[in-house]
């Protein structure tokens, strides 16, 4: 995702909440209790780190899923993405433990 | 070209083989490799195995991964089936097919989509075993055997 500092949807303080689709998956999805849910990311949140340092502020649950955010994986719209990962227009985040599939 | 499946039904690797070689008489190699749920895991049982996987996502990451084999060697054909839901010690987990001329490139690509597919591919697995459930830790051996498929930048510009 590359952040289009031109767009005036981009996220920023004085617009309109974003709103996004966060999916959790394996043990992030059972400590948080659900599958998905949308949110409105308030203003000021520019990465996918920022969005774990806000709902890590949610709750309990997102705390304990949280609690060692270097495990965490996420993705953005289905593609892998680091921390530092501009959130942008995202219309879907997911947070993941380390894959163990094959 | 490729086939790339998830499903919770199980496959047939022979089937899925003789159907990637049938009529394609340039093909000079297939390698199956088929990824068995076992029972027994660092020295404690293993009743069952329930996978959980990223719908779309994880069909995506594989096609990314089988791509970039197919940028890599000279493939005839690919496919990858991984299996989702609760398994049992002998079920078929994973199967990857590859097809080319020759044997190097087929063994090869088919090493290098394993190694990706363990620790890129947005799958989890649980374990049952006696007294409980737990989720299957990530190994830093899979992440060492994905790591010596990264090209170094370096290498390329010296060819």
């Amino acid at each position: 995702m590359r952040e289009s500092g031109a767009c005036p949807e981009s996220a920023g303080m004085g617009h309109a909440p974003v709103s996004v689709t966060l999916r959790y998956f394996a043990w992030v999805r059972e400590r948080i209790g659900k599958t998905e849910e949308v949110v409105d990311l308030p203003p000021g949140i520019r990465t996918v780190g920022d969005v774990v340092t806000w709902l890590t502020g949610r709750g309990e649950e997102y705390a304990h899923a949280f609690e060692n955010p270097k495990v965490v994986r996420a993705a953005i719209d289905r593609t892998h993405v680091r921390p530092d990962a501009a959130v942008g227009q995202a219309r879907e985040i997911a947070f993941f433990p380390p894959m163990t599939g094959g | 070209m490729a086939t790339i499946r998830l499903q919770r039904e199980d496959f047939d690797a022979a089937a899925e083989a003789a159907k990637m070689a049938r009529g394609r008489t340039e093909i000079g190699a297939v390698v199956t490799f088929t990824g068995i749920c076992r029972d027994h895991e660092a020295g404690h049982g293993v009743t069952a195995l329930t996978l959980e996987h990223y719908p779309g996502m994880a069909e995506e990451e594989i096609a990314r991964h089988v791509a970039e084999a197919e940028r890599r060697w000279p493939l005839l054909g690919v496919t990858v089936i991984h299996r989702y839901g609760r398994l049992v010690p002998g079920d078929n987990i994973v199967l990857v097919v590859t097809a080319s001329a020759h044997r190097s490139a087929a063994f090869a690509a088919a090493d290098f989509l394993m190694d990706y597919l363990k620790t890129r591919a947005p799958l989890w697995k649980q374990e049952e075993r006696a007294g409980g459930t737990a989720w299957v830790d990530a190994k830093d051996a899979d992440d060492a055997a994905a790591e010596r498929w990264v090209e170094p930048s370096k290498r390329d510009a010296a060819e």
